[in-house]
């Protein structure tokens, strides 16, 4: 199992490292597929297999396959890379990764400054969660649904393909402008 | 190898939840942007999951259960958005966006 | 009756409602008799509320009629309460039945004014206010009814507003009577802090157990009591809004000069007459003060050529005279003074109104002329009203009044001759311009054609008040000639006796020396503006007469006075603070608002990456903060 954990680990940050690097966006998204998938393995390594195949089903299957719906929508290709590529230099990226590195140096400072225990990893079944789930958590499980519903309402409504529309603010301005 | 500890799982997460930082930051493509939030989503969840197997309770997954609900709808809507996006300004540069800049005051006193 | 007390006051104010707020949709008639006639109605209730408290006076000495409590506040508890003495019932006599009358001649008189409803609800919440302030029997009551007057004055003195100057006078009139109004409250709170009452009757009554005589603080009470008075009654150095005044119609330079506003100081004083009789000070203070004022007043009516400037300037001498006579502590000789001068000077505005309005609004006598024959009604009462002010002996009320308090001038405790010889002299110049008044207006060629006949509703209210203005001095003798004192007999139940020097010679002589002062200035004008009019000619050609008459025509340049003194430094301090100072703290706070606004609003550029950037540097902020 540690040997697990460390394996994944390891693949989770590299395809990540890859996944934020790369110029076209289909490359991306593949990295980040990887991703998930060592990530899923770091959950089965932590007794969550439940959590592990959530992982696979809905961000690796899911998610990752709405984003790959949007560029094959858009069609961004060859075009898109190359923009990204000039986008992307140096000097834009090096001032917030500095900036990150300090936050990540002091987070792992916070960590280890406080006390450390060994994980005694048991697998918590899904049965467990889903009795916490269904008791405990019940009404946070609703607002989640709410969320959902509100989010299907909203991606509906806002994803609707009409011709260029402008709040009714920003309409006053164009026609002044004009 | 070592048995690992619940700081070498926090550490992971905060590596990987710095790695989507900076996505968000560097990159200037709206896609790629929410990319790298589902990234550092996931590396919240991945802290969850760990405090939950450091105390062998369900809790921890109950809430990447929560964060995977939210990260769905999120996307759903911030893909919505970035159609709308592209169809109107025919770019996904977010420098574009600028919209809700502030104008500034000019009235004197 | 005296349940009815309330509506004395209460008529003319519901007058003022009705034409303030339906007065553009009646009927001038219906102004007419709803104007006038609510003022009538008052002055027949205080008619009878009058016969009734001779017949048979009350025990305590007033009626009153408490009408509900108005406010409290900690010790302080103010009904509106009305109370009627026989100071008050004078008062509200002359109030209400000259008011009356003044009302009845202004119903002809400004019969062709586009205002005539806002003049007469004007008239009107100017009586309720004057009836107010004397039948209050406190003096929160008092005050009310105080500012009222002032406000009314303002609105009837700037009443033709199209004309900047007489917005100009009543912007003048009011800020000058402010000046006394701000002293007298900040008496009244004195006095609330003292006595921790401002009922009258108690103030009264507990003020001789809380002073001494002579203390400070009730001399500083009585000396801001007195400035209040002074403002209203147009006393030195208080006076110069007066003279400007007469920019309103004729009629409510009447009501002003007679019936109300300048006579309230010389009640104030009346009133509260246990305070200052506490304080020597003010009592001395009080005498000079009107005895300089009869005399500058006086030496300013000598070369006037406006008809009503002459009246205004004759109004601060004789009001002068009250308060010299208040001074020496003949407080019932003032009483009666105002009484008798309430006639004859409502009589002589009414009279100038007639006048000016004949000869087509000319102010200048000396385009007038003539006028005896072609006005007789106006002449022949004029002549009673200025024979009145003038003081002839024994046939006009003028003389019974005024000679009283030429004698109390020397002979009363507080009396001396300086005060004495200035009132003489103001006997002189008094007699000297009213005889200069009459030959320059009545005699002569005449100069201006006389316009239409005056009515008969304006010459009624005339021949009533001649026939009082010769009548009215006889309800009280001199003892010496005839015991015959109705006045006085009423009013001592309210105000003290005068309190007279040891050995003094006969009263006789005085009177003698004051009957040929008068003569003597009636003579004089007589040679200076009929029989012998070289001498005048000699004067007009001399630099030196000339400087005297301009300096006095200008009312001794108490306006350029006050404009060196106060309006050019003022006016000096808001050039230097042109910039203003203090205002550049609060501009300075708000530019310093949107200053950091500005820089603010640079943040909110509307770039999604910056925001982002902001949220980190927050992160690393905090997390920093938990390492140290």
């Amino acid at each position: 199992m540690n040997l697990l954990f460390y394996i994944s680990s390891f693949v989770a940050v590299a395809a990540t490292i890859l996944a934020i690097t790369r110029f076209h966006p289909v490359h991306a998204l593949l990295y980040l597929v990887v991703s998930f998938l060592a990530a899923a393995l770091i959950f089965l390594s932590l007794g969550s297999p439940f959590i592990a195949v959530m992982e696979v089903i809905v961000y690796a299957g899911a998610i990752i396959v709405l984003f790959i719906f949007v560029v094959m929508m858009l069609n961004l290709g060859k075009d898109t890379a190359l923009q990204e590529k000039n986008w992307l230099r140096p000097k834009v990226w090096i001032g917030p990764s500095l900036l990150v590195l300090i936050l990540l140096v002091e987070m792992i400072v916070l960590l280890l400054t406080a006390e450390d225990t060994a994980m005694h990893v048991t697998v918590v079944d899904p049965r467990n969660v889903s009795l916490a789930l269904f008791g405990e958590y019940i009404i946070a499980l609703e607002l989640a649904g709410f969320l959902l519903m509100a989010g299907i309402v909203g991606a509906a409504h806002i994803g609707k393909q009409k011709k260029k529309q402008l709040h009714r603010f920003l309409q006053a301005e164009v026609m002044e402008s004009v | 190898m070592p048995p690992f500890n619940v700081h070498t799982v926090l550490i992971v997460s905060a590596i990987l939840f710095v790695l989507g930082l900076v996505g968000v930051l560097t990159r200037k493509n709206v896609i790629f942007m929410l990319i790298s939030v589902e990234i550092m989503l996931n590396a919240a969840g991945l802290a969850f999951v760990a405090a939950g197997a450091r105390w062998q309770q369900p809790d921890g997954q109950v809430m990447f259960l929560f964060i995977l609900a939210m990260a769905a709808a999120e996307v759903s809507i911030g893909l919505a958005l970035v159609l709308q996006i592209y169809h109107q300004n025919r770019s996904l540069d977010v420098g574009n966006i600028t919209a809700l800049k502030d104008e500034p005051l000019h009235e004197e006193v | 009756m005296h349940q009815y007390l309330y509506l004395i006051p209460a008529l003319p104010l519901l007058g003022f409602v009705v034409l303030s707020v339906a007065g553009r949709h009646l009927h001038k008639t219906v102004i007419a008799w709803t104007g006038a006639g609510t003022v009538c109605a008052s002055a027949l209730i205080t008619i009878v509320l009058g016969i009734e408290f001779f017949r048979n006076a009350p025990a305590s000495g007033a009626y009153t009629q408490v009408l509900w409590r108005w406010f409290s506040a900690g010790r302080l508890s103010v009904p509106v309460s009305l109370a009627v003495d026989a100071l008050t019932l004078v008062f509200i006599f002359v109030i209400t039945f000259i008011g009356a009358l003044i009302h009845i001649y202004s119903t002809a008189f400004m019969r062709k004014d586009r205002d005539y409803a806002r003049f007469f609800a004007s008239m009107n919440l100017f009586v309720c206010s004057m009836l107010l302030l004397v039948m209050a029997d406190n003096l929160v009551l008092l005050y009310l009814g105080w500012e009222g007057v002032g406000l009314c004055s303002y609105l009837l003195i700037g009443f033709w507003y199209e004309t900047p100057a007489n917005c100009h006078a009543a912007n003048k009139a009011f800020y000058i009577t402010r000046i006394g109004d701000t002293a007298m409250i900040i008496g009244l709170f004195l006095l609330f802090r003292e006595l921790g009452t401002l009922h009258i009757p108690s103030i009264l009554e507990q003020a001789p157990k809380h002073f001494e005589t002579g203390d400070t603080t009730i001399t500083l009470i009585a000396l801001l009591l007195l400035a209040g008075g002074m403002g209203k009654s147009a006393q030195l150095p208080l006076q110069t809004w007066l003279p400007d005044a007469m920019a309103g119609p004729s009629p409510v330079s009447a009501l002003i000069h007679a019936a109300t506003m300048v006579t309230a100081g010389v009640y104030l004083i009346a009133r509260m007459h246990t305070l200052f009789t506490l304080s020597p000070v003010s009592m001395s203070t009080v005498a000079v003060i009107g005895a300089i004022t009869l005399f500058v007043a006086g030496c300013s009516a000598m070369v006037q050529t406006d008809i009503k400037r002459i009246l205004a300037y004759s109004t601060i001498s004789q009001i002068g005279y009250m308060f010299l006579a208040l001074g020496v502590g003949a407080w019932g000789a003032a009483i009666f003074h105002f009484f008798t001068h309430a006639f004859f000077k409502a009589l002589l505005f009414l009279a100038a109104g007639a006048v000016i309005e004949a000869l087509h609004h000319e102010h200048n006598i000396f385009k007038m002329g003539g006028l005896k024959n072609s006005m007789r009604v106006v002449f022949l009462t004029f002549l009673a009203g200025a024979a009145s002010l003038a003081a002839l002996p024994l046939v006009t009320a003028g003389f019974f009044s005024k000679d009283p308090i030429l004698w109390y001038a020397w002979s009363a405790e507080n009396g001396n001759t300086f005060l004495w010889i200035l009132a003489i002299a103001g006997a002189f110049i008094t007699a000297f311009y009213s005889t200069r008044l009459m030959l320059v207006v009545f005699w002569g060629e005449r100069k201006t054609p006389v316009g239409e006949r005056t009515g008969k509703w304006m010459t009624a209210p005339l021949i009533i008040l001649a026939i009082a203005s010769v009548a009215a001095g006889w309800i009280e003798w001199p003892h010496n000639l005839i015991h015959f004192t109705l006045l006085s007999d009423h009013l001592q139940q309210v105000l003290p006796a005068v309190v007279l020097k040891q050995d003094l010679p006969s009263e006789f002589i005085f009177q003698g020396i004051a009957v040929l002062v008068t003569f003597a200035g009636l003579y004089t004008g007589y040679v200076l503006y009929y029989s012998n009019k070289t001498i005048l000619e000699g004067w007009r050609r001399s630099a030196a007469m000339q400087a005297v008459r301009s300096f006095l025509l200008k009312g001794w340049e108490f306006d350029a006075l006050y404009n060196t003194l106060f309006v050019q430094p003022f006016l000096f301090v808001t050039r230097i603070n042109k910039k203003d100072v203090f205002d550049r703290l609060y501009t300075g706070i708000a530019q310093a608002n949107i200053n950091i606004n500005r820089l603010l609003s640079l943040t909110q550029n509307g770039s999604l990456r910056w925001y982002i950037a902001g949220v980190l540097l927050g992160i690393l902020f905090i997390i920093t903060m938990q390492l140290l």
